[in-house]
């Protein structure tokens, strides 16, 4: 979708303002807005970019003026009650109401280390040969569906040159919406900055981003 | 080189915001911990366990002992540029947000810069979770677009030749820089190096830092500096 999250190459947020001695956390909120959303996704109801489309999916206003670990838990709410872990009166009161649904698993202290550590890899076995190789020229599709997808803006209806052909990967516009992982071969692209920004590109500029098959056509 | 936004930060327009506004929202996320541990779906002690994780353990040690490595060892050089993830994972470093990794070289005529334009994406298992400045608009709006002006807010003059290649994350891949290796370091042992080795030169926002040089100029970022301890 042409969300608020799609941000290269837009103008006026100011500058990048790094922080001196940053924390890690700056509030406790974060501390714990950061554990129980991974502990929530843990509960096997969704995956990350079923997640990633519900953060995106706020209203931009909502996007633009929330911190990141606020836009979290936003969506992470918006999940939860999608499928059916919590209600939105429970989310009025501040406690439990209804029994609710009852998740896949629940993670437990002891088993923490040992998810982190594995993580959740989104390679998958495609059984066809990637259809582009290194050093193929490509153009970019030109589309802009409604749904999930992670093809910026800034990149669609672009030529760039095939730079690394990776293993197949979990397809997020399907996976997004539960439609299957229909995994496809994932390439990087590389795009000349004058190609993605006109006249006014830095001539000395490379961009990149990882593509699946299917954002990509022969050029 | 100025930092001129160290001092004057205050002077900047507040229009960008910080993850550092304590309001209303630490009670929404009080209330949803509760509701979440009420109906048995979370276990706060997993909840201090995932934060005690990326505050004290995962960090940007591990990716310097990452580079470190690689400046030191040109075998594991080597299997870090053809199997990043691999290599990684001898060291220890595996998991969340780092399970497909690739590590990009700069090199004398190459500067590399990763951002994530459409969320956060960021190698977790060696840099830990990411600074609110990589995760807000104005980073990741402008690092594609105009990364020369980016690098020049951290202070990071680039020759007009020097190639920029910025990384956008958009799939499952994540990416750390591997910077040069700063010169008159020949004697220094692999520890020495990594402290040498700051976030922000491994998201390709700044430079390792140079031994013996301990100018203000050269403890920026100092927040790579006081995470040396963990």
């Amino acid at each position: 979708m042409n969300g608020p999250h799609d941000l290269g190459g837009q103008m006026g947020f100011g500058p990048v303002a790094p922080e001196i001695d940053e924390p890690v956390f700056h509030a406790d909120w974060e501390r714990r807005a950061l554990g129980v959303t991974l502990a929530s996704g843990t509960l096997g109801a969704w995956t990350i970019d079923e997640s990633r489309h519900a953060r995106e999916s706020l209203h931009p206003a909502t996007y633009y003026s929330a911190s990141y670990y606020e836009i979290w838990i936003r969506a992470l709410e918006i999940l939860l009650e999608r499928h059916g872990f919590v209600s939105a009166d429970e989310l009025a009161a501040g406690h439990k109401i209804w029994p609710g649904v009852t998740p896949q698993r629940v993670l437990h202290p002891g088993d923490v280390a040992g998810v982190l550590a594995r993580g959740g890899p989104c390679n998958r076995e495609v059984e066809a040969a990637p259809k582009f190789a290194v050093g193929d020229r490509v153009r970019t599709i030109n589309e802009h569906p409604s749904g999930h997808t992670r093809l910026p803006r800034y990149a669609r209806g672009k030529s760039g040159v095939i730079e690394a052909v990776r293993e197949g990967f979990v397809f997020p516009d399907t996976n997004a919406h539960g439609k299957g992982e229909a995994p496809q071969h994932v390439y990087t692209v590389c795009f000349d900055g004058r190609e993605l920004w006109g006249q006014g590109g830095d001539p000395a500029l490379t961009v990149s981003i990882d593509a699946w098959e299917s954002y990509l056509e022969r050029a | 080189m100025t930092h001129d936004h160290h001092t004057h930060d205050h002077d900047h327009p507040h229009d960008h915001h910080h993850d550092n506004e304590l309001d209303p929202f630490a009670a929404r996320v009080k209330a949803l911990e509760t509701i979440l541990t009420e109906k048995g779906l979370i276990d706060p002690a997993a909840i201090d366990a995932i934060v005690e994780t990326y505050e004290h353990k995962v960090g940007p040690r591990n990716g310097a002992r990452v580079v470190a490595k690689a400046w030191t060892d040109p075998e594991f050089a080597e299997w870090l540029a053809r199997d990043a993830t691999a290599a990684i994972a001898s060291l220890g470093y595996t998991g969340r947000q780092g399970e497909h990794m690739q590590a990009v070289f700069n090199t004398p005529d190459t500067h590399n810069l990763i951002v994530c334009t459409l969320c956060s994406c960021y190698p977790w298992t060696v840099l830990g979770v990411p600074p609110v400045w990589y995760k807000a608009p104005p980073y990741r709006s402008q690092a594609v677009i105009n990364p020369r002006g980016v690098l020049a807010e951290f202070g990071l003059k680039l020759p007009e030749d020097t190639r920029i290649r910025v990384w956008d994350s958009t799939a499952e891949l994540r990416y750390m820089v591997v910077p040069m290796r700063p010169v008159e370091t020949d004697g220094l042992s692999e520890d020495e190096l990594a402290r040498l080795v700051t976030r922000d030169s491994m998201i390709g926002t700044g430079l390792p830092l140079r031994p013996g040089s301990l100018s203000p100029d050269a403890l920026w970022p100092p927040q790579d500096v006081s995470g040396a301890a963990t």
